[in-house]
């Protein structure tokens, strides 16, 4: 598994690079106050809009705030918002798919259709209904990624259960009177929990960039905080008297999705054994 | 076998419209609930006049009703406009920056897709990766401002913002379609790989035939059925596209009212172009489903 996890990281010197750069956005937004000596939220009256210098090394935005600060703040709030969603996802796909591959059926096709049904629909307007019906804050924004990103986990796990439903050591549980739910949760999830990690990853620059998307529109992550998404907005009103609000967030989040990107598909590759090329 | 297709297409499409219905049902807060309060006696007469005051089923036919005739009823924030009015208004405009994107998202995917895959491996190849993989991870919240700065302060060649001129839509329509050309670049880079090396590829070269009638008349139909079963999610895609564009360059379109009436939780505004891009989602996928069993002969035979 480690040299597996190696390989992927360090495989190449792109993947490399990848791996080096996320590690360092990481650390800056778990350590941002600290290493800029600024908290996100303090105004600098002297230094209103004012370009990158030794003392604010990104610059300031319009009330004078760091920006440097902010993005790592911004990142961390990106961050977890993504894992979080991630989280949300698999615990509602994972259980969905496992439980329509085992029974299959008729309950298999009810529940697939549904899912098919919500595949029709554009992530966005989900999202934007989920968000007018909760209301704005930070927690139905969970609410929309997560309802919406489990689709993709539900249809893999639904695979990989129906290619071990009919295994031996399940149907030795069957002739053992095993009930539905404890074959389901005992033996069917252990098993797919594997690819319905990866691809739970694989979901993760997605969730960024929805979440970003949402929050560029006014319709996420709400002030005071401030996510990636926030800040490029901020940068896209303030751009033409001070270009360095919208270039550094913006290039932070180009490069965080990128690194996932790239991680995620090698990963992918490492861990499918149908797309192996001979 | 068509008739069986459109049914669903017609049992889904009510499905989603009562999922909307029901989603915003859900919501708390009425349009009345401003910041300056009513007296009762007055939001009750106005709640009786929207017939918001009816039992929650009896709105959901009345809803419907309207619907089916096309009425997608008064706009709950702006005076003197009705929903459909403000989505006449805006269609045409988001119709054509999301149709204009789909082209020039094809064009250039399909032509940096096969030449990457004509020389796998190579210099070539590895530029146009390159560049894909960055493509999929600028989006539009990225682009779109960034060519502001680039292309209408620094440069001056474009104008920055609203619609008047053919000029004025490059930018939107360019900046919606990038991700989805570098997206639509790797699928076909990987789809023309693979049918390169196809046998009947093979006996076409050993007959002698040029190079861009193999890749046109052997290759293309093959390669094509990736694509075109990627285009469900590719107008999905393209519609989070152009309301992004239409906010950055201030276009009159309607994912600018659908993100506004969010912001002032206008619901039958909200309703109304969630039914309107629901509907055109649905057809989308509808005629790409049309479209694959056409292409492909395996699909054909079996039907």
């Amino acid at each position: 598994m480690s040299r597996r996890l190696k390989q992927i990281c360090c495989g190449s010197a792109v993947a490399m690079a990848a791996s080096v750069l996320l590690l360092c956005i990481v650390l800056l937004t778990l350590t941002s106050t600290s290493v800029s000596g600024f908290n996100a939220e303090d105004v600098d009256w002297e230094s209103l809009e004012t370009p990158p210098d030794d003392r604010h090394w990104f610059g300031t935005d319009l009330v004078g705030r760091d920006l440097f600060t902010r993005i790592a703040e911004g990142g961390r709030l990106s961050l977890s918002i993504a894992l979080l969603a991630t989280g949300i996802s698999v615990l509602i796909g994972v259980p969905y798919g496992a439980i329509a591959g085992y029974i299959g059926g008729r309950t298999d096709q009810l529940m697939m259709r549904l899912v098919d049904t919500l595949y029709a629909l554009p992530f966005v307007l989900v999202v934007i209904l989920i968000v007018v019906v909760v209301g704005r804050n930070t927690w139905a924004l969970f609410a929309g990624l997560g309802a919406v990103y489990w689709l993709d986990i539900a249809r893999i796990v639904r695979g990989q259960t129906l290619r071990i439903r009919n295994a031996n050591f399940i149907l030795a549980a069957r002739a053992l009177g095993a009930t539905t739910p404890w074959i389901v949760f005992r033996h069917i999830l252990p098993n797919v929990a594997g690819p319905a990690l990866v691809y739970a990853t694989l979901t993760v620059p997605g969730i960024i960039l929805a979440e970003s998307f949402l929050s560029f529109l006014g319709l996420g992550v709400q002030e005071p905080d401030a996510s990636w998404g926030v800040l490029i907005a901020d940068g896209t009103t303030t751009m033409e008297s001070a270009p360095w609000t919208l270039l550094f967030p913006a290039t932070f989040l180009a490069i965080t999705v990128w690194s996932l990107n790239l991680l995620g598909d090698r990963l992918r590759d490492a861990y499918d054994p149908a797309r192996v090329r001979a | 076998m068509i008739l069986r297709r459109l049914s669903v297409l017609a049992v889904t499409f009510l499905a989603i419209v009562t999922l909307i219905f029901g989603l915003l049902r859900l919501a708390p807060g009425g349009p009345f609930d401003g910041e300056r309060a009513l007296p009762p006696e007055i939001e009750a007469n106005l709640r009786a006049a929207y017939h918001l005051d009816e039992p929650v089923p009896r709105q959901y036919l009345r809803w419907l009703g309207n619907l089916l005739e096309g009425d997608l009823g008064p706009s709950f924030s702006q005076k003197d406009f009705s929903v459909n009015d403000l989505i006449a208004e805006g269609l045409p405009v988001s119709l054509t920056i999301g149709v204009l994107a789909l082209i020039i998202a094809l064009f250039i995917g399909v032509i940096a897709g096969t030449t990457a895959a004509r020389h796998p491996g190579g210099m070539i190849d590895g530029l146009i990766m390159s560049v894909v993989s960055l493509g999929l991870a600028i989006p539009g919240i990225i682009a779109a401002p960034v060519a502001v700065l680039v292309f209408a302060i620094l440069l001056q060649w474009l104008p920055a913002s609203g619609i008047g001129s053919p000029a004025h839509y490059i930018m939107p329509c360019v900046t919606a379609a990038l991700p989805y050309a570098a997206a639509i670049a790797r699928l076909v880079r990987g789809a023309v790989a693979e049918s390169l090396l196809e046998p009947h590829v093979l006996t076409a070269r050993s007959k002698g035939l040029p190079e861009l009638r193999i890749l046109w008349r052997h290759v293309m139909p093959l390669a094509a059925l990736p694509v075109v079963s990627y285009l469900g999610p590719l107008a999905a895609g393209l519609l989070t596209g152009t309301v992004v564009v239409e906010t950055v360059f201030d276009l009159p379109g309607i994912g600018r009212y659908f993100v506004q009436a969010a912001l002032n939780r206008d619901y039958t505004l909200v309703m109304g172009v969630a039914v309107v891009y629901a509907g055109m989602i649905l057809i989308f996928n509808f005629l790409a489903d049309l479209t694959y069993r056409v292409l492909d002969p395996r699909i054909r035979a079996l039907a």
